[in-house]
């Protein structure tokens, strides 16, 4: 290995271990200290007095409140069950759009998937925003239905569940669509044709060879809105209401609100060992596609 | 290949996109509406965009956001130039795994979670060292973290269609591979550079969960001044500086894609004239 070769390792290697690593290990730390009314607010764990030497205090009062308090559960059960069914509507509506782009002609193709980038890369916050006024109380999705007669007082979708589904979908449909492109793009045509000439409805041939060779771009596609989703803060807080109590918004509460860091590291920490099946899944995949 | 469309295929593709763009159409028309009530339609009219020029704490924020989006992607594409230079250059060294787990994990982590750590990290820093002082540069920092992330990628993927045989050519003409990689492989990524850079500032401009954790007292970002008034509902002035961001956004993309598809044809047109056809 030349020396030389560290120059470029180096910087980008030591950055993200200094402030993307570490930053986990020091939460993990703090998860085990206690709140405290001093700057910053909680205690250190390693605690030096004279004639006793170094003295390590790991409290685990932290994560027993986790599961005391009703709340934490209720939280997490309910983020993973709304992006759940996010990432399956995603999916449900993503295939046949990436389907359909990967079977247009190139040129419309090209087009067609500068649609779906665009917004994928427009604001994030904004775009929640733009949604919140069509399905506000007398935004244009009521004004719209109550015009043409269909209901007769508007629809309460605002501070609801179905508003936080409506912001995930939103939002997250892109993410869906790209990877699900990528790998349906790359499919061997070839194949479908000699099922055809074998005999096979296009259903079983969809069923026995293109689903299962698009099983990597389902699975990127559906880590990239789950995992996002599960921990997400500006729908739920927008969207929602007070029922809508997602993860993130908890941890913005605990943080923001109740100043309680020691408690919001644990509740970050839980949350991380949740979602490390789901990550570890995508690192997989990308990983494999990566080095393919 | 089939280019037959079944009507339901055609019906999905449709209503997905229809769902993406909606809002976003519904909320550039409102904003050119006179009336300050955002449910009725008062003729058309600019006055929210000029209110807006008078708005000291939005041109503050946008300033700020501007100074972050510019200093952080630009640090992001070099060290992700560098880390897609090692990934696909140095098949093997110490920490190569790790190096590619860090580039890949903030694509996925909830940024609520990075936000955290990294104020964790930025609290115990300020107690060792008595530095950053939370503001401009730990947004900066954080933001750099995860444009880093996305440089990389983009870079990686250019540099592995690149042909080494002009590189091996020029240090075989007695280049060092410094020098090499300068002039012949540089100017070959550079769309690849450019397209990073405005992807790293638009998402660093987008940023409000990790900046509104690592930020501190007196320094709001444009997202977190645009959250605290999103909070109260919609509002004229909001639409209008929206539908100003995101054409603004918007103008960025387009400008990088057009800029790489040139480069693509460029390459193609090269490839075939020089008679490599892969």
């Amino acid at each position: 290995m030349k020396p030389g070769r560290w120059l470029i390792i180096l910087p980008p290697l030591l950055f993200l271990l200094v402030f993307f690593l570490i930053p986990f290990a020091l939460a993990l730390k703090i998860s085990f200290a206690e709140v405290a009314a001093r700057v910053p607010p909680f205690t250190d764990i390693l605690t030096h007095t004279p004639g006793h030497g170094l003295k390590l205090t790991l409290s685990p009062s932290n994560y027993q409140y986790l599961f005391t308090d009703e709340v934490y559960g209720y939280a997490y059960l309910y983020s993973l069950r709304t992006a759940f069914f996010s990432t399956l509507i995603c999916l449900v509506l993503g295939y046949p759009m990436a389907y359909a782009i990967a079977r247009a002609s190139k040129s419309t193709q090209n087009m067609l998937l500068l649609i779906i980038i665009l917004p994928f890369w427009t604001s994030f916050l904004l775009r929640v925003y733009a949604l919140e006024g069509i399905i506000r109380d007398n935004g244009l999705l009521n004004t719209v239905l109550l015009h043409l007669g269909l209901i007769h007082e508007p629809l309460k979708i605002m501070r609801t569940s179905l508003a936080v589904y409506l912001g995930i979908i939103y939002s997250y449909l892109p993410f869906m669509v790209l990877p699900l492109f990528a790998t349906l793009e790359k499919l061997d045509h070839t194949l479908l044709e000699a099922a055809a000439d074998l005999g096979s409805p296009p259903w079983r041939a969809f069923v026995h060879i293109t689903l299962p060779l698009s099983l990597p771009g389902v699975i990127a596609g559906s880590m990239l809105v789950f995992i996002p989703a599960v921990g997400e803060f500006v729908i739920p807080s927008l969207l929602g209401g007070p029922d809508t109590l997602m993860i993130g918004r908890l941890l913005w509460d605990e943080f923001f609100g109740n100043h309680d860091w020691p408690v919001a590291s644990a509740v970050a920490i839980a949350f991380l060992v949740l979602l490390a099946g789901p990550i570890a899944i995508y690192q997989y995949y990308t990983v494999k596609q990566a080095e393919a | 290949m089939e280019r037959r469309f079944s009507p339901l295929l055609l019906t999905i593709l449709c209503l997905g996109i229809a769902i993406l763009y909606i809002p976003i159409v519904v909320l550039i028309a409102y904003s050119f509406n006179a009336s300050p009530l955002v449910n009725v339609w008062g003729g058309f009219s600019t006055q929210w965009y000029s209110q807006l020029i008078h708005n000291r704490q939005l041109l503050q924020a946008a300033l700020l956001s501007l100074e972050v989006g510019v200093t952080a992607s630009t640090i992001a594409v070099v060290l992700g130039t560098l880390a897609g230079i090692a990934l696909v250059r140095f098949a093997r060294f110490r920490g190569r795994l790790l190096l590619v787990g860090m580039v890949n994990a903030p694509l996925v982590m909830p940024e609520i979670i990075t936000g955290i750590t990294q104020l964790l990290l930025f609290v115990s820093m300020v107690q060792l060292f008595s530095w950053p002082h939370r503001g401009f540069t730990t947004i900066v920092i954080s933001h750099v973290g995860f444009c880093t992330a996305y440089a990389t990628v983009t870079v990686q993927s250019r540099l592995q269609s690149v042909d080494r045989s002009l590189e091996e050519a020029a240090m075989d003409l007695g280049s060092g591979p410094a020098r090499a990689f300068i002039e012949i492989t540089l100017p070959l990524i550079a769309p690849a550079l450019l397209s990073s850079w405005l992807l790293s500032f638009t998402l660093s401009l987008d940023d409000l969960v990790i900046s509104s954790f690592v930020s501190g007292p007196g320094a709001s970002t444009l997202p977190m001044v645009i959250y605290s008034k999103v909070k109260l509902g919609v509002s004229p002035d909001i639409n209008a500086l929206a539908s100003l961001i995101i054409c603004a956004v918007g103008g960025c993309i387009l400008i990088a894609g057009y800029v790489m598809r040139r480069a693509e044809k460029q390459r193609e047109l090269e490839a075939t004239s020089s008679g490599f056809v892969e």
